[in-house]
């Protein structure tokens, strides 16, 4: 029954990984970025229910929290490098190198 | 053996109560105080500078008279007075107490000292009258005169010691008393790196009676000398051996003191003729009981004595520059003093007493020289001298008088005791008696001829002065010095060696003389001397008294040329020392740059570009961080699941 929920949660994580991969977009990587993290709430939700103490779903919400407060920070960084650089693109943001 | 060193140290030392003799370190503070308010004062003190200096050399003197009186007061045995000073290195087991000994020997020593310091002082006013430096020189000269008093009235090594690197530090700043002439620079320079070498040797010396002995004081080291074994004394007394031949300018390092001569005339006759270049015969005569259980160590003393009276007569005859003649004659008479004092107890009076006649004719013909040099504006040269004796009467007297002195004309002072050198040397046992006294036989015709030599290129023959030379006596302030000490050239000999008067006064410190028998005028060495060195004086005649002499030196032959090159002293210390020296420091620079620095550098060179490839992975690019992250978590998944498995 929980394999299902697990499935799905591999599932979403790979979207969300091969987004940040393959995007180059700095909201869309962000979304992936979330999507990642929501498919570590569902397996861990699942994993709660599966043996049956409520850990997981503690941990879930300390998720929740963290995701909140680094959307605020990434949000106003993104916001920030569009008004500066006019592009949003993760490619163009390239100067702290060697 | 074992007899003599008991007869030695026979008397107890005493320690002074009261009196002068308890009063005695004023001989050394006096001038001490002397430099340090002249070199403190600066410029402040240049109006009186000199007469101060004077002044302090005197009163030393006085006290040292006053010391010799209240001395001679005493009997034989009693005449080893200590002074106790303070404790001077209280440190464990080394525990050196600072003290001074006044007795026959270091009391002689004290009036040479401050009797012709105190000559030479007055002279110096006449002499550096027109130096703007003249208080600098005066200050220079007393701290010259407190370091050689300490050195010949400490109680012990480590006060020896001192005085002994005091005269090289004096004698070092006056030789480069004109130090913008290079050539004085590197004089002083020379003298002393040479004398480190010798100082060397005697500070290892040093050491090695401390080890042996447990201490550092005369009293408690000569007293058991004898259990010591042959082989530390041997050790010891080539050691101090060595030391002696640095500051006495002895074979093989006598080098520094020909090129000494660059420093003010003055100097040349206190510093190095009369008293400092007499400290190595002073060290081996006070460490008489160490060589006398050293045969090997004494005789290498007689034959260094022997090699160097022959190698600075040598030299002496090829000089055209009077005060490296003198300089050559110098090292040739300390020859005969080391000679003697390698004899044993049967030399060691007879070298102080021919070290006393010598500081009075030697230091009298120095100053002669400096006035002579005085009046033909600085010049040394003897070729463009000449005549000067109807210009100069009282310096060519005087001069004249210190050189039948020097080449021991019957009745002046070198007479006695250099023929008592000689007579000593021949009454050795076997082959070692005829060497040895065959060389100082030669020498004593050797110098018979280049001292010839010196006076007719100076005050005989035609003039062949320069143009702008107008030859005058010096002030009297010059004069007189040079008058007292033609008087002590004069009766020096005479007053010391008859009725063995000096022999009997140094007897409580170096012991009775085996089967002495006092001066005899017409022994058959004396009067084989006397034939030579009245031959030497003939030819020397032949050569510069009857023929003119040309004012440029002639080639020469082979011999003179090898004796105008300081017998090739200064090629041999550059091939054998300075060049695989130089070669030496040159290797450990390349090892020290290329071996020590290039496996420092190599290591941080290696690192930097190690670090410069590997910082080409930070791209930029956001999304290559991203990826190599995710190849990172798979790699550390798949290893989780691999070990899981496993």
């Amino acid at each position: 029954m929980t394999t299902h929920y697990l499935v799905l949660s591999a599932l979403l994580f790979s979207i969300g990984a091969i987004g940040v991969l393959i995007r180059r977009n700095a909201i869309v990587v962000f979304m992936c970025v979330e999507l990642m993290l929501n498919a570590a709430n569902l397996a861990l939700v699942a994993f709660a229910r599966m043996h049956g103490n409520l850990d997981g779903q503690i941990i879930a919400f300390f998720v929740m929290v963290v995701a909140a407060a680094e959307v605020v920070v990434g949000l106003a960084i993104i916001v920030t490098i569009f008004r500066t650089r006019r592009s949003a693109s993760v490619d163009d943001v390239n100067l702290l190198k060697y | 053996m074992t007899s003599l060193l008991a007869a030695a140290p026979a008397a107890e030392i005493a320690q002074a109560s009261g009196g002068v003799l308890g009063l005695s370190w004023l001989m050394i503070a006096l001038p001490l105080a002397g430099a340090a308010i002249l070199l403190v004062g600066g410029r402040r003190t240049n109006s009186f500078g000199h007469l101060l200096g004077t002044a302090m050399s005197l009163a030393s003197f006085v006290v040292a008279v006053l010391a010799f009186f209240e001395l001679l007061g005493r009997t034989a045995e009693q005449r080893r007075v200590g002074v106790e000073l303070f404790d001077f290195i209280p440190a464990g087991q080394l525990d050196v107490k600072m003290g001074l000994l006044i007795d026959p020997l270091s009391i002689s020593f004290a009036l040479l000292i401050t009797g012709v310091g105190s000559l030479i002082h007055i002279y110096s006013i006449g002499y550096m009258s027109h130096d703007p430096d003249r208080r600098r020189f005066f200050s220079y000269l007393n701290l010259f005169v407190a370091a050689m008093l300490l050195l010949v009235l400490a109680d012990n090594y480590v006060g020896l010691y001192i005085g002994w690197e005091g005269v090289g530090l004096a004698s070092y700043l006056l030789i480069g008393f004109w130090q913008f002439k290079p050539s004085a620079a590197v004089a002083a320079k020379k003298a002393f790196i040479v004398n480190r070498v010798g100082d060397f040797g005697l500070a290892i010396g040093i050491f090695t009676l401390f080890a042996t002995f447990g201490t550092v004081a005369y009293g408690p080291i000569f007293e058991h000398a004898d259990k010591a074994s042959t082989g530390i004394l041997t050790a010891v007394g080539l050691l101090l051996l060595l030391g002696a031949c640095g500051k006495s300018a002895q074979l093989p390092l006598q080098s520094w003191l020909l090129d000494a001569m660059e420093g003010p005339t003055p100097v040349s006759a206190l510093i190095h003729a009369a008293t400092m270049v007499t400290a190595g015969v002073y060290l081996i005569t006070r460490s008489n009981p160490i060589f006398d259980g050293a045969p090997t160590a004494q005789l290498a003393v007689a034959i260094v004595g022997a090699a160097t009276l022959l190698a600075g007569a040598i030299i002496g005859c090829a000089k055209d520059d009077i005060k490296k003649a003198l300089a050559g004659s110098t090292m040739s008479q300390i020859g005969y003093m080391m000679l003697a004092a390698g004899l044993g107890p049967a030399g060691y009076a007879i070298a102080i007493a021919h070290l006393i006649t010598h500081g009075f004719f030697k230091a009298g013909m120095f100053l002669g020289a400096g006035s002579v040099m005085h009046a033909m504006n600085d010049d040394v040269n003897m070729r463009k001298y000449g005549g000067l004796r109807k210009v100069m009467p009282i310096t060519f007297i005087t001069f004249g008088l210190g050189y039948l002195a020097i080449i021991g004309f019957p009745g002046f002072a070198g007479y006695f005791t250099k023929d008592l050198i000689i007579e000593a040397a021949f009454g050795q046992e076997g082959v070692r008696g005829y060497l040895l006294g065959g060389a100082a036989l030669l020498g004593a015709a050797i110098t018979a001829f280049y001292m010839s030599r010196l006076m007719f290129m100076t005050f005989f023959g035609e003039k062949r002065w320069d143009k702008d030379a107008h030859p005058h006596e010096s002030p009297p302030v010059m004069t007189w010095p040079l008058i007292l000490l033609a008087i002590g050239s004069v009766g020096g000999g005479a007053f010391l060696v008859l009725g063995d008067r000096f022999i009997h006064f140094l007897e409580p410190v170096v012991g009775k003389p085996e089967n002495h028998h006092g001066f005899n005028p017409v022994a058959p060495v004396g009067l084989i001397t006397l034939v030579l060195v009245a031959a030497g004086v003939a030819l020397a005649w032949v050569m510069y008294g009857r023929r003119p002499v040309p004012v440029e030196a002639p080639r020469g032959s082979f011999l003179t040329v090898f004796a105008r090159r300081d017998l090739y002293g200064d090629a041999i210390n550059e091939s054998l020392l300075m060049r695989p020296g130089q070669w030496l420091t040159r290797f450990a620079v390349f090892f020290d740059n290329r071996g020590v620095d290039g496996l420092v550098n190599g290591l941080a060179a290696g690192v930097g570009g190690t670090s410069g490839r590997l910082r080409r992975l930070q791209t930029g690019f956001a999304r290559s961080y991203a990826l190599s992250m995710f190849f990172g978590a798979a790699i550390v998944a798949g290893a989780l699941l691999l070990v899981g498995n496993l």
